[in-house]
This record gives structure tokens, C-alpha cells and sequence, in this order.
């Protein structure tokens, strides 16, 4: 008997919004910090942006604090930095935390460029908290770690790009890499969806396929067009600048809460063979 | 070097659900948490209908997933392949629960009783350190280390043995070093055929399944 028996997957109750929004809350915070520190602004704008990007990484450390069970015991997490993702990304926030807050108050871009690079970390290290869980067929697709990592520059320069219309306008040098952001979490979404064909359930698929529609059409091709429109017309631009920002955003934070809270089944049970009993 | 592992003869099991009882009792754990249990399977369409029992659980892992993403350390293996959970480091961040592939942790918020008050049974097993952190199948770890102090040999001597072996009415479940060729459960694993959880993972459970005899004695 080729075919595997056992009851169906179902979905995880571990990990609930909360868990979610330390995904969405940090990763865009983290890509914030890399587009601010790489447009080169100074001033109030750098910090505005700084501080906002901690700001978002704290709320999604608040917000997984309190799904734990034992928060005064949070301090824990950073006992195994030798084989836990989780630990690793409680390091690098720190390490964010420190280097941005010094950035902030010293209007420092060199600062400014090493909190990014830490930003880079906690964001990758979110892919690789996810892609560890071996339980969730959806998340150990090791390609989820790109999309998670592209979908928070692609969502920070989303942030960076909306904020220009309160702060000063975006170089272009920006838009460009909020365009190339944006069509690398594309790619990574198209290889993850690759890789998750195979072993993930059927629920979780039509899931993650609503969810992958919007984030190609809203959050990918809308932006773009509206970067376009951007570009070459100079009276709409900061408009267009707005809601390709927000729609870049918005998109991803639908994307991870849809991956963490609707995908997020189990592999349930399965035998590769039955009994025998009795005589054959 | 020892290695526990235990072993489900599945054409044995009844699904009595005595093994899940059986840990229920010894380990007082709450309503909704139960460390083993029996799967109750039914496959195939009328009349070519099979029923099979699956007792499920830890598996103990060779290369334990929860242990590897457990960012506080509590999540432990011994030398002797036991998976433990350190309850006073446990932080009840649940990461091992999504990391496990056999859905074999558990959480338990709040205290809770089967009949709302706690019976005189419920209160002598009750353990607040277990509230909010991270819990499962033991193995009956204290019974074995106790037992093996008394010269004891787990699986064979049933005060050293986990509870559900004891209890299984119909012999389905055994338990021993997989290391030693003479032991039980070497003994089933080299007449019999067998698979384990979800193999592909590379976790190399410590829980093996009996489906079948060898080809050759078949």
C-alpha cells in the first residue's frame, strides 16, 4: 500500500494575532530602519523614521510578550543563542534598539547604517524562526525565509515612501529600491508557492493563494503603477507615492497575518502502512 | 550507550484507551491534555472498512525539533534519549509546540479539574509549576531514574517502566533500549516490520510502529 492513512491536519492554536503581529509590526519596522539609514537623510526626517521603525519592532515584541505564558519570565529567551532562532532575533532587536537610539539622538548616518544592518538581521532571523517550525508544513518551506525577509524591506520602504509626504520627498534613489523591493518579495512569493505545493494541505494552499493574489496585484503591480505614475508625473507624485507606500504595506501585513493565522496547519498523522492482521 | 524507545505493535491495539487513562493518571494531567492517545482511524468505504488505533505521543527524538527553537534552554535531551522539559525555565512561548511534527505539547493557562473542583486525585498530582509552560510525554522519566536506582530494568520491571506499557491490556505498547540487541523492544524491531512518524522530517523518533512480520516469516 503506497498511499498514506491518517487523520487530516488541522489547524495550530499555539501561535494566535498576537505571534502575527510580532511578524508584521517587526518586519516592517526592521525595513524601515534599512530605507531610512540607505536614502541618506539627516535631521529630523532620519530620526522621525528611526524612531518609528523602533517603535513598530517594539510593538511586535509587546505583542508576542503577551501570548506567552510565563512574560516574567521573558528574559529566558535569550538563553540559547546557539540553536534558537527566537533567541537570536531577541539579540539582534537589542542590538537595533541600541544602535537606532544612538542614531537618533546623535543624527548619526554612519549609526543610522549599522541599526540597519542589525534590522537586517532581526528580519532574517524572522524568516528563520518560522522556516524552524517543523510542525507547520506551510512555514518550514525554506524559501519563506526570503519572502519574509523581502516582504519587510518591501514593507519598511513602503513606510519610508508614505512618510515622505509629511517628511520631505523620497529620492528617487529610494523609489528605485522600494521598485526593486518590491519585485524581489514577488520572486520570493512565486518560489515559496513552489516550494509550497509540496507537503502543504489543501486548505492552507487556498489560503496562501488568496493571500499571495492580493500581494502580487495590490502589493506588487498597483505600487509599481503607481511609481510610474509617480515618475513622470510630478504633480501626482507624492499621491502616488502615498498609496503605493501603504499599498506595499498593507499588502505584506495581510500576507503574514494569513501565513501565521489561517495557513498555519499541522501535518497531522500518517501511516505509510496498515496493520496486518489475522492470516493472509 | 542507552537509548529509550519505545514500541506500538499495531495489529495489537484495541483502542481501549487504557495507556491514555493509565497517564492521566500517574502524571495528573488536565482535562484536554493528554501525553498519549490513542488515534482512532478509520479507513477505507463500505464494507472494505478498517479500523486502526495509533497510539501517539513524544516521539523522543533523535534530533528533537523543539529542543533546537526553544530559546530558553528548558527543552532538553538526555544521554539516554529522553526529551525533557525544564518547567522552571519554560517562558510558554509555544515555539516548540509549532515545532513539533506530532502534535505531542501541550499548554494549559489556567488550572482546570475534571469536574471543576479538584477530586483528592487531582489535587495530590496537581503542579502549579505546569500552569502556562510547555508540557509532554515524559516517558515516566522519574519512574525509570528511580527504577534504575533500585537496579530496576525499565521495560521488563514494571515500577521502572512508563505507566501506559504497564497499563496496555494487550500487550501494544513496549518499552526499552533500542542500543542493547537483547532488549524487548530490539527483539520486535528485528522480527518485525516497522515505520516511524512522519519519517521523511529527519527527526529519527524514539516511537516505533509494528505493522507487520518480516517479509521472510510472512
Amino acid at each position: 500500500m503506497n498511499d498514506h492513512f491518517g487523520p487530516k491536519p488541522w489547524h495550530q492554536t499555539n501561535w494566535d494575532f498576537r505571534a502575527a503581529f510580532n511578524f508584521i509590526f517587526g518586519g516592517a519596522g526592521a525595513g524601515l530602519l534599512v530605507a531610512a539609514a540607505i536614502s541618506g537623510g539627516a535631521g529630523t526626517a532620519l530620526r522621525v523614521e528611526i524612531l518609528l521603525g523602533l517603535a513598530l519592532i517594539g510593538a511586535g515584541l509587546v505583542s508576542v510578550w503577551f501570548e506567552i505564558g510565563r512574560p516574567l519570565r521573558a528574559m529566558n529567551v535569550g538563553f540559547n543563542p546557539f540553536t534558537s532562532w527566537m533567541t537570536r532575533e531577541s539579540f539582534a532587536a537589542g542590538l537595533v534598539f541600541v544602535l537606532g537610539l544612538a542614531a537618533a539622538w546623535f543624527d548619526s548616518q554612519p549609526l543610522a547604517l549599522a541599526a540597519a544592518l542589525g534590522a537586517l538581521v532581526f528580519a532574517y532571523c524572522q524568516g528563520r524562526i518560522l522556516q524552524a517550525a517543523k510542525g507547520i508544513p506551510a512555514w518550514r518551506v525554506p524559501a519563506l525565509i526570503w519572502l519574509i525577509f523581502t516582504t519587510a524591506l518591501a514593507e519598511g520602504a513602503g513606510i519610508f515612501v508614505a512618510l515622505a509626504l509629511l517628511l520631505d520627498t523620497p529620492a528617487r534613489g529610494v523609489l528605485a529600491y522600494f521598485s526593486l523591493a518590491l519585485i524581489a518579495r514577488a520572486l520570493a512569493w512565486s518560489i515559496y508557492r513552489g516550494g509550497a505545493a509540496k507537503g502543504t494541505v489543501r486548505a492552507a494552499l487556498t489560503v496562501l493563494d488568496r493571500a499571495g493574489k492580493v500581494l502580487v496585484q495590490f502589493g506588487t503591480i498597483a505600487p509599481l503603477v503607481l511609481l510610474l505614475v509617480a515618475w513622470f508625473v510630478p504633480e501626482a507624485a507624492r499621491i502616488a507615492a502615498l498609496l503605493a507606500g501603504l499599498a506595499a504595506l498593507a499588502t505584506g501585513w495581510q500576507f503574514k497575518f494569513a501565513l501565521i493565522t489561517r495557513a498555519a496547519y499541522n501535518q497531522g498523522f500518517a501511516l505509510p502502512h496498515l496493520p496486518v492482521r489475522g492470516t493472509r | 550507550m542507552t537509548r529509550w524507545a519505545m514500541v506500538a505493535d499495531l495489529r495489537r491495539c484495541v483502542g481501549c484507551q487504557t495507556c491514555t487513562a493509565s497517564c492521566k493518571q500517574a502524571n495528573a494531567t488536565p482535562p484536554g491534555v493528554q501525553w498519549r492517545r490513542v488515534l482512532d482511524m478509520e479507513v477505507g468505504e463500505y464494507p472494505a472498512v478498517k479500523r486502526v488505533f495509533v497510539p501517539v505521543g513524544c516521539m523522543h527524538c533523535e534530533d528533537p525539533p523543539c529542543m533546537h527553537v526553544c530559546p530558553s534552554t528548558a527543552t532538553k535531551k538526555r544521554p539516554d534519549g529522553i526529551v525533557t522539559i525544564d518547567y522552571d525555565l519554560c517562558i510558554g512561548c509555544s515555539y516548540c509546540a509549532v515545532a513539533c511534527p506530532y502534535q505531542a505539547r501541550y499548554k494549559t493557562d489556567r488550572a482546570s479539574f475534571a469536574y471543576g473542583k479538584a477530586t483528592p486525585a487531582e489535587e495530590q498530582g496537581y503542579d502549579p509549576k505546569r500552569l502556562a509552560v510547555a508540557t509532554k510525554c515524559t516517558f515516566c522519566v522519574d519512574r525509570i531514574d528511580a527504577g534504575l536506582a533500585k537496579g530496576l530494568k525499565p521495560g521488563v520491571d514494571p515500577e521502572a517502566t512508563p505507566a501506559c506499557v504497564n497499563a496496555c491490556i494487550t500487550q501494544t505498547l513496549s518499552f526499552g533500549d533500542v542500543e542493547d540487541p537483547h532488549s524487548n523492544v530490539s527483539q520486535l524491531l528485528a522480527e518485525n516490520q516497522t515505520f516511524r512518524m512522519h519519517e521523511e522530517l529527519g527527526t529519527g523518533p524514539g516511537f516505533y510502529y509494528v505493522w507487520d512480520k518480516k517479509e521472510a516469516d510472512a
